[in-house]
């Protein structure tokens, strides 16, 4: 049998009958291991994160167990793949839908800077468009890379403050996007 | 009936035609020849519609842009008879300028999309056609990205600056 691990509890002072710590990090905690993502594939970034949702690499062990296929419903906009211009508002349609607190992760070199197709009609990187909290090099990257880009947004998720987006700075960074 | 050669469609062109297409050259067996654009669509009519030739289909519309060139802007068409598996390209030179030429579309229906994309990334304008906008680039493109004066490069690309590597 295998052993089972389960999450480690925040922090806290734990006495008899009761746990105290701060909602922050439980919040933090709770989030970071049910996050639903939204694959955004449109290519061969996409073939490798089938493989990283396939029972060998199992992505569904750190709470991903359901990929969302709509915006509404999402807490990760993974975006995988070149994205070309004419796809670009499909993109911001689909991150303005999203509900906070939303995170992006541009997964591969397309994704993250345009890649190799450095050409009029391809965008030059996502983050032209939407805020991303994680990139994930690779051409493209292999499933591990993938769980690691993934594990680094878990990383912030958890570590997030529940007023953050609230904060002035965040909403400099979506107004910055033209967003809101 | 006798198979359909180069020659014969040669021969049907320019006892056709004569001085209205230049000579046809046949680079790696492909009839090729050029004509202007005040007799392109009688050309592709008299190609589609006679009985021996029936170039029916329309195989591709592209464009093709030498700067140096006087007349710069080139419109290419491929048709292939089908009943007689022979193809033949013509090339029509456009000035820069003024790159206005008849539409094919009322010949074939697939020219239409055709010529939205030699519209899209040549400028070329197709005169008769129903609805010539851009196809596949965005709709605020304001350059026709296939001509050679402008860059193929996106300008907004950081990581390949030359300070990043020293030079």
């Amino acid at each position: 049998m295998s052993e089972i691990k389960l999450v480690e509890a925040p922090p806290g002072i734990e006495g008899s009958g009761f746990f105290a710590t701060s909602l922050d990090k439980v919040v933090g905690m709770a989030r970071s291991h049910s996050l639903w993502p939204l694959p955004f594939a449109t290519s061969c970034c996409g073939i490798e994160f089938m493989a990283t949702m396939g029972s060998h690499y199992d992505f569904a062990r750190f709470g991903s167990e359901r990929p969302s296929f709509s915006p509404r419903q999402a807490d990760l906009l993974m975006v995988m793949g070149t994205i070309a211009k004419k796809m670009a508002p499909v993109l911001r349609q689909v991150y303005v839908q999203m509900a906070e607190p939303r995170w992006v992760i541009a997964v591969g070199a397309c994704a993250s800077s345009g890649g190799i197709f450095d050409t009029y009609s391809v965008l030059q990187g996502i983050d032209e468009v939407i805020p991303v909290d994680v990139y994930v090099p690779g051409c493209p990257p292999r499933p591990e890379a993938i769980i690691d880009g993934f594990n680094k947004i878990q990383e912030l998720v958890r570590n997030e403050s529940l007023r953050r987006r609230e904060s002035p700075e965040y909403k400099e960074l979506l107004a910055k996007y033209g967003i809101q | 009936m006798e198979k359909l050669t180069n020659q014969i469609v040669i021969q049907k062109l320019s006892t056709q035609f004569g001085e209205r297409i230049s000579i046809p050259t046949e680079p790696y067996g492909l009839l090729t020849f050029e004509t202007g654009k005040e007799s392109i669509t009688e050309v592709l009519t008299f190609l589609k519609e006679d009985a021996a030739l029936q170039f029916n289909y329309l195989t591709d519309i592209t464009g093709i842009h030498y700067p140096e060139k006087e007349l710069a802007i080139g419109v290419v068409y491929h048709l292939h008879s089908l009943r007689s598996n022979v193809r033949v390209r013509i090339k029509v030179f456009l000035p820069a300028d003024k790159p206005v030429i008849p539409t094919a579309s009322n010949l074939w229906k697939g020219a239409n999309w055709m010529e939205r994309e030699t519209f899209d990334f040549f400028g070329i304008q197709f005169e008769g056609h129903p609805d010539l906008r851009r196809i596949l680039n965005v709709d605020e493109m304001t350059v026709f990205p296939m001509r050679k004066e402008y860059p193929l490069e996106d300008p907004n690309r950081v990581d390949k600056k030359d300070y990043f590597f020293g030079r």
